[in-house]
């Protein structure tokens, strides 16, 4: 029964980022802030919050940071340590692999768990669309855009989607408390196979 | 490459010869018009201060994308066919008019596609080494008559519009290129089907979100914030509320699509 069970868990990993419902399937090449080419799937694997900022904004973006990191402390330490946070950037012209970077910098954001990212205009409108993300840009060149943080799953499919902003959602949290309780049923079933 | 391009030619000279009879095609009207650019005033103005769009020179295709293109596309793009596209691309009616995955039915093939998701246009335009017109390009050249670039104060002609679009929605698609061409030499812009724009999802962000901490009032108030101009180009503003209400996998029995590309200056 364990090993069934194994092997059933053993696909679900196969199937991976080919199941229908991932936004993994756009094919994007994003640089984090490091100058590291990336696809949408850097992580793969673990439940991800992700969302559409530009560097340069000067109210709603910082406070989108803001709520990623309450988010991130609001959950309990074995979440937190498996959670990761990827931030897209709609604005490619400014916000430069430097800029990124020392935005990252600037508000201490660890850059093992923490992705800023750039990527092309195409892309851009792409990966928007699949996050029901609107934005607009502004003749002084910045960005109208909504604020909408999405909790993606292992597999990169959307599993809920916040416009809270400022603090954690207790709504995100649960939905981030469900999609984290299987991985560790996975462990716990993984290991007397493996000896 | 030069070879390919080439070799199209040749098929393109061809094609032109074999449906010069049924279709009123010829070289004198090319594929994909180039359009001058311009200073337009859009009923979707840039912003609360900003009256004026400066539209950059570009093509747009003279028809939208007919059922026979996007199966050809389909061909070469089999990760795009209605048993394989990915739900996060396209909703369950995506080419559900069609009678099998790549046969889009004989009375379907000069029609405009329809039932396609945003995506699924962008990788249609993207493939011909193109993209969806911006919503201000539309605009821009659906506001021709045939006679005149920006016909918009004409009386007669707004109230042909209007009677295109009450008729709309009824009967069969007609096939695409019946319409008179307008002033760009574009044709079937009103009275056929919607069409994407590449910027679909953000035509009506509100003007002023960056002040605004909360994020409800965003998403669900901002789009009564905007300011809309010209009231009285109603079938522009229906259109508008048309493509702000779909998503981007959405698609609708009267939502095609054509593309545009842009036209680099000094060639």
């Amino acid at each position: 029964m364990k090993r069934l069970l194994f092997a059933l868990l053993l696909l679900a990993t196969v199937v991976r980022a080919d199941t229908a419902g991932s936004i993994y399937q756009v094919a994007a090449a994003l640089a984090d802030q490091s100058g590291v080419l990336r696809r949408m799937d850097v992580y793969q694997g673990h439940p991800v919050l992700v969302t559409m900022f530009y560097g340069s904004c000067p109210m709603a973006c910082p406070l989108l940071i803001d709520t990623l990191r309450a988010t991130e402390r609001a959950a309990p330490a074995s979440e937190r340590s498996q959670l990761r946070l990827l931030l897209i950037s709609i604005d490619p012209e400014r916000d430069t692999v430097a800029n990124l970077k020392a935005l990252g910098e600037s508000r201490k954001l660890d850059p093992t768990r923490w992705t800023l990212a750039r990527t092309d205009a195409a892309s851009v409108r792409k990966i928007a669309a699949v996050l029901g993300i609107q934005y607009r840009k502004l003749p002084d060149g910045g960005y109208n855009h909504s604020s909408i943080v999405t909790l993606l799953d292992a597999n990169g499919e959307i599993q809920y989607q916040s416009s809270v902003l400022g603090k954690a959602d207790p709504e995100l949290l649960t939905a981030l408390d469900r999609i984290t309780q299987p991985a560790r049923a996975q462990r716990q079933v993984a290991e007397p196979s493996v000896r | 490459m030069k070879k390919l391009m080439r070799h199209r030619r040749y098929l393109a000279a061809l094609a032109l010869m074999l449906v010069s009879l049924g279709h009123a095609e010829s070289p004198d009207t090319p594929a994909a018009p180039a359009i001058p650019g311009g200073s337009f005033e859009s009923v979707l103005p840039p912003a609360p201060s900003v009256k004026n769009v400066r539209i950059q020179p570009f093509r747009l295709d003279r028809t939208p994308v007919t059922n026979e293109q996007f199966a050809t596309f389909l061909r070469t793009h089999p990760q795009w066919r209605r048993d394989r596209v990915a739900k996060v691309f396209a909703d369950e009616q995506y080419l559900s008019h069609w009678q099998a995955p790549l046969d889009p039915g004989q009375e379907n093939l000069r029609r405009p596609v329809v039932h396609v998701s945003w995506f699924a246009a962008t990788a249609y335009c993207e493939a011909q080494g193109a993209r969806l017109p911006r919503w201000h390009e539309w605009e821009y050249v659906a506001a021709a008559s045939d006679r005149q670039r920006d016909a918009r104060n004409d009386p007669a002609w707004r109230q042909q519009i209007l009677s295109w679009y009450s008729r709309s929605g009824r009967g069969p698609l007609p096939a695409v290129g019946g319409t008179t061409a307008n002033a760009f030499g574009i044709q079937d812009l009103h009275g056929v089907i919607w069409e994407w724009v590449e910027d679909a999802g953000g035509m009506l962000v509100s003007s002023d979100n960056r002040e605004q901490s909360s994020a409800d009032v965003m998403r669900f108030c901002g789009e009564g914030a905007l300011t809309m101009e010209q009231k009285e180009n109603y079938a522009t503003l229906m259109r508008i509320a048309m493509l702000s209400s779909m998503k981007a996998r959405y698609t609708s029995a009267t939502m095609g699509f054509r593309c545009a590309s842009d036209v680099r200056t000094g060639s």
